[in-house]
């Protein structure tokens, strides 16, 4: 793991700037059914997108708030890196899209009877929003909405 | 998962596994699924937690 002392200096400048949220209260959300039972959806930060689909605009001030959705069956492997940041080193994504959105990893799980299902549609976001405000208002809404209608019990959050 | 524990040491989700990787490996390896596997359980086994926010690092 990094420590951010070890980060080079623009990018500790970055992480020292952010508005950080401390979330308060911490809201807990219960499982309400066993691991085996329930359908599971992954949300990245890596900026991945869909052949085909418009890519992650990195012209936006602020950053690109919006979010693309990654399906079950997506060809993994086809799937186009568009993250803008410079802060890490992109080659293991390129070489492996499961480093970031593990899907092919939770088929395994749902196969060996560990989850339930996958979910239907996952969620990719682009990183290095230097703005939030527009994420935490227009955009994660309507993104957990999406998940919430697809019966998604669990998501795990995989940020770069 | 988080690869940065200081910044979700002040942000406090509910629930958050720590990885010793650098920025752009958050589950470890290219091509290594056994370890990526153990990331993804180690995670999972987090979900029964109530005592949040729960920060745990990872096991190899």
């Amino acid at each position: 793991m990094p420590r951010i002392n070890e980060l080079p200096l623009w990018l500790r400048g970055v992480l020292f700037a952010y508005p950080w949220r401390r979330i308060d209260p911490v809201p807990l959300a219960r499982l309400r059914k066993p691991l085996r039972e329930c359908r599971v959806a992954l949300v990245t930060t890596a900026g991945l997108v869909s052949p085909g689909e418009e890519p992650f605009d990195n012209d936006i001030r602020g950053g690109d708030a919006s979010y693309r959705v990654i399906r079950a069956d997506a060809p993994l492997a086809l799937l186009e890196e568009h993250h803008r940041s410079e802060s890490f080193d992109h080659a293991g994504i390129e070489r492996d899209r499961n480093l970031a959105l593990p899907l092919d990893r939770l088929r395994e799980l749902v196969a060996g009877g560990l989850i339930g299902e996958v979910a239907p549609r996952h969620l990719s976001f682009m990183g290095s929003i230097t703005a939030p405000g527009r994420l935490v208002r227009d955009t994660a809404p309507p993104a957990a909405a999406l998940l919430e209608a697809d019966g998604v019990d669990v998501a795990l959050l995989f940020p770069v | 998962m988080t690869l940065l524990r200081e910044i979700t040491e002040k942000v406090h989700p509910p629930r958050a596994l720590s990885v010793p990787w650098p920025l752009g490996f958050p589950l470890g390896a290219p091509d290594d699924a056994p370890l990526q596997r153990k990331v993804l359980l180690q995670l999972l086994a987090l979900l029964p937690r109530e005592d949040v926010p729960v920060l745990e690092e990872f096991v190899p």
